[in-house]
This record gives structure tokens, C-alpha cells and sequence, in this order.
């Protein structure tokens, strides 16, 4: 970070161009997944004459608002793949992009709390270790040793009766992993461009040839929609549907306290995420809201469940101080897995269908989306994750390990 | 939290209700006829509009019926109740949600 006097502003991470008439890319979005594409593609595949157009202000939707977990912890192989090859890049990235953006592999309890989830959890405890995902299963002893402050009593509505444990998984600081990609970008020559909305698509025949935005006409070929929850939006604009549903999905911190919360802890059946910022904020996080919304604000029923669900899990927490809670809007798929290459139009490609959490595969969605716009085949690791799926019905049913927001 | 008129039982909060997505999403007339593609736009497709969206809700803690909504999911404010025998009602951007919305059904 750059050196300033108290009060004057430090020097920008980033330049603010303005938008040239054409590009050999354009991926639209400015978040985590959008930055990281854009990063993959200068870095991977040598694209630098490329741009990010965004229509608010860098990494302000979902990139602000998530709950900063990265696990990679999920059943399915496909899943596995992708997600493992994300928390690989985690564990790489902070020297990589000479930033440190707080990323502490504090592991993750997803807790167990009924017959049924122990089975689950033990058989995606061996599906993660034939991935070479690090997974164990501990009883509530075991769990209560690494996170002492949960309430294992059995003298409880949901008894704790074991968790998977995985070690290597964590939380990284959200917006300083937005600046590190930004800083790396721009050094590469990416222009980010802010304040600059997507209206439409210029096409030709079922081509791409470039957008339409707020801030004039913009040519390119390839052409990248990584837009989360205003992803139907853009679909819509560009004359094709997704399997998507745009729900809010609320989160909220407490006031800061001494460390007491050593990891993070999940758990599906009493609904609720939480950790540990490292300021000393408890973050905490729930399900989505069940109707469809784009107005980054949620129920506060909601947010009372899943207080509920904390206070059963951490006693301690009782007297913790509400500081501000907030929504973001997550586009849901119908298995809780991405959506991620080509579209009915050529040229134009998606990273789409996150749901509640696309945070921790921010840089495996970088870098397969870059492979697909860059070759315009899909790298292995998202050949599954095509919008085909849906016809060939081979879903990668995801709502147990994406579990609690679903 | 929403509170929702039911048809029914009128002025209720969200929490006496459950979501059923989308509205006037019919069964295919002959299923066995569908593509692929077509049977796969039935089961996993759904309009995802920001801006007034009609769609189902059921009153599951009152009277368990089933009733669809027009309600702009960028406000959420509900335009408009109506049973499931009603067409969409159409929603002129000059009506007010509070007027709509207390006429109901």
C-alpha cells in the first residue's frame, strides 16, 4: 500500500478510463468473479486489450455483501473439482498478487444435528477425501475442542452430534480480494470501467458484435455476462432464458469483540453460518428469502430465525449487539450449482446460478470463465457446468453441501 | 416482513404464507409429446422478471388455499390478489400499490 500523509488520499489501486470504442473482450460485471476473469485472461491467456464494465461501483453488489467463507468441502466430483481448484488458488493468491487480503485458513464445522445429517455427513466426508478434499468427521467432543464456545450440551431443541471439519477452509477480507484482482488488472492494462450499465447487445445473425451501455456503444466479440443476481436481466436483454430465480439473501454482523469465535461454523439444520471477522465483528448468515427479489433487503423474520438458531448454537452470544444487517440478491439454479459457458448466442458466454455461494469459488470461476471465453470451449472443470444440463438432466445436485441457504 | 392480502382471509403477514413461484405455469397439455428442450423448460425455466412478477402464494398457517399475486420484486410491494380462476389482472404503472392492493381481489 502506498505511503500517504494523514489526509491526503492514498494513491488509486486502479485507473478510471474511460471506455474505448472496442475491445478483444468485455466481461460484464465488476465483482469478485468478474475481476478474476478479467485477471485470467490477461494473466492465463496474454488478453490485455479487454474490459470490465460495470454499472455501479467496483465489487459493490454480491462482493460486498457475502459472509467471506471459502470451502471446498462439496459431494459431488464435479463440484469438488471446481470448488478445490479455487481454494488451491486461495492458498496461492495472496503472494501472487502481493496483497494480503486476510485470508486465514481457519477451517469449517458444518454441523450435524439428526441421524440423517450424520450420514450425510460422513458419506460427503469420504467423497471429499477420494477428491483430495481435506474432510474429517468429529464427534461433538472433538467439535467442542476446536471451537470451545459451542453448546454441545444434549440438553438442547438440536442436539450437536458431530460435524465435518475441513482444516484447510476459511475466511479472506471480501473487498481487499476485489482490490488485489482490480490492482492487478489495471497493471496489466484491463480498463475498469465504473458507472457503466449494459442496455442491450448488438448483434449479428446469432453473433455478438458488442454492447450497448450507458456510457455509449462498445464493440467486442466475446463478451462475458458475470452478473449474479441481475444475470435473468442481461439474459432477457440478450434474447435467452436461464434456470435462475433472483431471491435476497440477508447477512448481518454484531458489534466487535474480542476473539472468542476461533473457526467458522455452519449448520443447515438450525440455519445459520458463522465466524469471526478479523476487526472482531461476528458475521453471521442465513437462508434466502423465499420470494423472488431485487431489492438487496430482506424479511426481518428472517434475520430472527437465524438469530435464534446462533443463540442456541453460542449461548455466549446472548448479550451481542446487533451493529447492522444488509441483502444482497443471489440468482439460484435449481440443483445449487453454477451455470457456467456458452449461451444460445455465439460469442457471448455466463458465469451465472451461484446462489448463495459464489464468494469462495472466486477464483476458479476467474479462471475457468477466461479458458472459455479466451478458446471458446469450456475448460474441464465447467464442461459440466453448461446450461445443457438441464436437457440432458444431468444436474449436480448440490443443496446438501451448498446447504444452508437453500 | 410483506403482508399480503388472501383472498380469503385478507390482510395476513408473510410468515402465514409459503411461496410457489412462478404463476400461470400450465402442465403440458400432452408431456409425452415434449422435446428435451421443451420438457426442460417446463421443469427448471421460470420468468425471472425485475419488475412486476405474477406469481403463486398459499395462505399454508390460515386457510391452506392456494391464490396468485402480481408484485413488483423491486419494491415487493403486492399490485394486485386474485384467485387461481382469475386472469392476470393488468397492472397499469399509474395505480398505486396501496390502492390496488386494499381493492385486492
Amino acid at each position: 500500500m502506498a505511503n500517504s500523509m494523514p489526509g491526503e488520499h492514498p494513491e488509486w489501486l486502479w485507473r478510471d478510463p474511460d471506455p474505448k470504442s472496442s475491445y478483444d473482450a468485455v466481461v460484464i460485471g465488476g465483482g469478485g468473479h468478474g475481476l478474476a476473469t478479467a485477471y485470467y485472461l490477461a494473466k492465463n491467456h496474454g488478453m490485455t486489450n479487454i474490459a470490465i464494465l460495470e454499472k455501479g461501483w467496483l465489487a459493490g453488489g454480491n462482493m460486498a455483501r457475502n459472509t467471506t467463507i471459502i470451502r471446498s468441502n462439496y459431494l459431488w466430483d464435479e463440484s469438488a473439482a471446481i470448488y478445490e481448484h479455487a481454494l488451491k488458488l486461495w492458498e496461492q493468491l495472496p503472494e501472487e498478487l502481493d496483497y494480503d487480503f486476510l485470508f486465514s485458513q481457519r477451517g469449517v464445522l458444518n454441523l450435524a444435528h439428526s441421524l440423517q445429517d450424520v450420514r450425510d455427513s460422513v458419506r460427503r466426508v469420504e467423497a471429499n477425501r477420494l477428491n483430495g478434499v481435506d474432510a474429517e468427521w468429529l464427534t461433538a467432543e472433538e467439535v467442542a475442542k476446536v471451537c470451545p464456545i459451542i453448546n454441545i450440551s444434549p440438553d438442547v431443541r438440536y442436539p450437536v452430534l458431530g460435524a465435518t471439519y475441513q482444516p484447510r477452509a476459511g475466511i479472506a477480507k471480501h473487498d481487499h480480494v476485489a482490490w488485489a484482482f482490480a490492482r492487478a488488472c489495471d497493471a496489466m492494462g484491463v480498463d475498469i470501467i465504473q458507472n457503466c450499465e449494459v442496455t442491450g447487445f448488438i448483434k449479428d445473425g446469432n453473433r455478438v458484435t458488442g454492447v450497448e451501455t450507458t456510457r455509449g456503444r462498445i464493440l467486442s466479440d466475446t463478451v462475458g455476462m458475470v452478473a449474479a443476481g441481475h444475470s435473468s436481466v442481461l439474459a432477457e436483454k440478450a434474447g435467452f432464458r436461464l434456470p435462475v430465480q433472483s431471491h435476497p439473501l440477508q447477512a448481518l454482523v454484531s458489534e466487535l469483540y474480542e476473539p472468542v469465535h476461533p473457526t467458522v461454523v455452519m449448520s443447515n439444520y438450525v440455519h445459520v453460518y458463522v465466524s469471526q471477522a478479523h476487526k472482531g465483528e461476528l458475521v453471521m448468515g442465513a437462508g434466502v428469502d423465499q420470494y423472488n427479489g431485487y431489492g438487496q433487503r430482506g424479511s426481518f423474520h428472517v434475520i430472527e430465525h437465524q438469530m435464534a438458531a446462533a443463540l442456541e448454537l453460542f449461548p455466549i452470544f446472548g448479550r451481542a449487539h446487533l451493529l447492522r444487517t444488509w441483502g444482497g440478491i443471489v440468482d439460484v439454479c435449481p440443483d445449487a450449482s453454477p451455470i457456467i459457458g456458452a449461451t444460445p448466442v455465439d460469442g457471448l458466454y455466463v458465469n451465472a446460478g451461484w446462489g448463495t455461494g459464489g464468494f469462495k469459488a472466486t477464483p476458479a470461476a476467474g479462471w475457468v470463465m477466461a479458458h472459455t471465453m479466451a478458446t471458446g470451449e469450456s475448460h474441464e472443470l465447467n464442461q459440466p457446468f453448461g446450461l445443457e444440463r438441464f436437457t440432458t438432466g444431468h444436474l449436480i445436485d448440490e443443496h446438501g453441501a451448498a446447504g444452508v441457504a437453500h | 416482513m410483506l403482508q399480503i392480502k388472501c383472498p380469503w382471509c385478507g390482510l395476513r403477514d408473510e410468515t402465514e404464507y409459503k411461496y410457489g413461484g412462478q404463476a400461470h405455469v400450465a402442465y403440458p397439455e400432452d408431456p409425452a409429446a415434449l422435446s428435451d428442450e421443451e420438457w426442460a423448460q417446463y421443469l427448471f425455466f421460470r420468468d425471472n422478471p425485475k419488475g412486476p412478477f405474477a406469481e403463486r402464494w398459499v395462505h399454508s398457517g390460515g386457510c391452506r388455499k392456494w391464490f396468485n399475486a402480481v408484485r413488483d420484486t423491486r419494491t415487493y410491494e403486492v399490485l394486485a390478489v386474485y384467485t387461481n380462476n382469475d386472469p392476470r389482472p393488468e397492472i397499469s404503472p399509474e395505480i398505486t400499490a396501496t390502492g390496488v392492493a386494499a381493492g385486492g381481489q
